[in-house]
């Protein structure tokens, strides 16, 4: 065989390679710390290990369930205040905006994309924190530090909602004019041209977009460590501390010193948050394939 | 005051920042006739089309000037209701492009729209018209299914039927049957034949036949402006300009 043939089958078999490689990464990864964590497993049972409260890796607790709902309230919250606004100023951008203010919102949106995490974490500090101990939280007549889960919701939306927004951007700016142009020949005013037919035809990439924010936020670390308070309880309201699994992890990861089963701990919740991530991202997936079968 | 034109265009202009589109444009369309506006691709139809009922609103680069009267209204006029102008007129596009709903809801959302609330009526309009267009027996079976599965020809069959169930006086189409295969532009044109006892038709294209065939008046566009305008029997028969005549010669 000549030289280029050979090039050729080699360049193939290499780009083969790596998308099965690339395949394999998640079920690795999940394997992986299913591996890491089987001392854990092996020593307690899994349902109560889920089901406890009581984290105290010294005297051999390590129940996960404050960690699960931390995460699980932190990243709701922030979703709760992402997707809205995100949705709304995609809609204005792509509906009702001049050009000017398009690229102006794309040169905004690429700022604060580019804000590292950590920057957002001393924001929401100096910011956030003081405005919901000293205002909010009093409002609605509770005494907060002002580190707790909705601080680190807030900051988690404000993190989010360039990521978010750009998504729903392009696909607003992807529906043909012409179904506007129907719309309105049919006799619908321009709000309700935007709500039944671009949002109808919208609202797929919609979920898949706050679908992957979810995905994304779920994992955010350090801007939310340093604001949600991190104290291992099940948050009574919003203005208490929560502790994610995320922040867990960071936090704890490398003073395990000789605890027993703390390193094993720490890996299985990284599996629970890989799995919590596995389940949004399917269910995303199964609402857009229910609705495509409209 | 009885007018026997249902549209009447003055001086009408539209330009975008670098280029002119349309020049000049003065017009009168009949009532209950099928008024076909001729020329090759990019010479302005579409444009015009749009402008009769302001969908030029939606494109902000197109600075629009002169006027447009409608059963005697200026549409162009900063007070007027364009919901009403664009009521009395239904498009049938290019291409179909169903709404993204069910085929029942597609004929329905016009309805809904001008707020016809009573199931019963609804339904019973949904019918008559989708039978008006040949589609009720090819769909009652599946009428809450995606209009988007129907055949190309059966989704702009669909979109007429959605036009007509608003119960407009004009039907503005923009080459209905290009993107259609022979029977279903037949079955298109048949319907426009039989509807222009009830409406205004007013079909672009750039088929010479397909004008041959439908047209009772004629307006021949090139890059812009109106060359001529008659009865058929004026236009291809007796062509006044160059332009015509090379145009019927090399013609479709």
């Amino acid at each position: 065989m000549n030289r280029e043939k050979w090039i050729e089958i080699l360049s193939e078999k290499w780009m083969l390679l790596a998308t099965l490689l690339m395949c394999m990464l998640p079920l690795s990864m999940g394997i992986g710390l299913l591996i890491e964590s089987m001392p854990l497993l092996q020593q307690y049972r899994l349902g109560s290990l889920i089901r406890n409260s009581a984290w105290s890796p010294a005297e051999g607790k390590f129940g996960m369930i404050s960690f699960i709902v931390g995460t699980l309230w932190v990243t709701g919250l922030s979703l709760c205040m992402a997707a809205p606004v995100s949705l709304l100023v995609s809609i204005y951008v792509t509906q009702y905006a001049k050009p000017w203010l398009m690229r102006t919102i794309h040169i905004v949106m690429d700022i604060l994309a580019g804000i590292p995490s950590v920057v957002y974490g001393v924001w929401g500090v100096l910011v956030i924190v003081p405005w919901i101990s000293q205002k909010l939280a009093p409002t609605f007549g509770y005494s907060s530090s002002g580190y707790c889960i909705l601080s680190g919701g807030l900051v988690l939306a404000v993190m989010s909602i360039p990521y978010i927004l750009h998504l729903q951007i392009e696909i607003f700016r992807t529906i043909p004019i012409e179904l506007k142009e129907v719309s309105l020949s049919l006799g619908a005013t321009y709000w309700e041209t935007i709500k039944h037919v671009l949002l109808r035809q919208a609202r797929r990439g919609i979920i898949a977009s706050v679908g992957l924010g979810i995905s994304k936020a779920l994992g955010e670390t350090i801007a939310v460590l340093m604001v949600v308070g991190n104290v291992p309880q099940i948050p009574e309201n919003i203005f208490q501390a929560g502790y994610p699994l995320p922040a867990l992890i960071a936090n704890n990861y490398g003073e395990m010193m000789s605890v027993p089963h703390y390193l094993s701990a720490l890996m299985f919740a990284s599996l629970i948050l890989f799995l919590i991530i596995c389940l949004f991202n399917s269910v995303s997936h199964w609402i857009i394939y229910k609705i495509n079968r409209i | 005051m009885y007018n026997n034109d249902i549209i009447r265009i003055e001086n009408l202009h539209v330009t975008t920042a670098t280029q002119v589109i349309l020049k000049d444009i003065n017009l009168k369309i009949p009532r209950n006739r099928i008024t076909v506006i001729l020329g090759p691709s990019g010479c302005g139809k579409t444009t015009l089309l749009k402008c009769l009922n302001r969908l030029t609103d939606l494109h902000p680069q197109l600075q629009v000037s002169g006027k447009v009267w409608i059963d005697d209204e200026d549409i162009f006029q900063p007070n007027v209701d364009v919901i009403a102008v664009r009521k009395k007129m239904g498009l049938l596009s290019q291409r179909p492009y169903p709404l993204p709903m069910s085929i029942y809801q597609n004929v329905a959302y016009g309805l809904k729209m001008q707020g016809i609330a009573d199931k019963h009526t609804i339904r019973e309009r949904v019918q008559h018209y989708l039978e008006e267009v040949g589609l009720w027996k090819e769909v009652k079976d599946r009428l809450h299914s995606p209009a988007s599965k129907l055949s190309i020809g059966q989704q702009q069959r669909l979109c007429l039927a959605r036009g007509l169930a608003v119960q407009p006086e004009i039907i503005l189409a923009d080459e209905p049957t290009s993107a259609l295969d022979p029977i279903s532009s037949k079955k298109i044109e048949e319907k426009f034949l039989e509807l222009k006892s009830d409406y205004t038709l007013v079909l672009v294209t750039h088929i010479l036949r397909q004008a041959k065939r439908l047209a009772d008046h004629v307006i021949f566009m090139y890059l812009g402006e109106v060359i001529e305008q008659g009865t058929p029997q004026e236009i291809f028969e007796h062509p006044q300009t160059t332009i015509l005549r090379e145009y019927l010669k090399s013609g479709h």
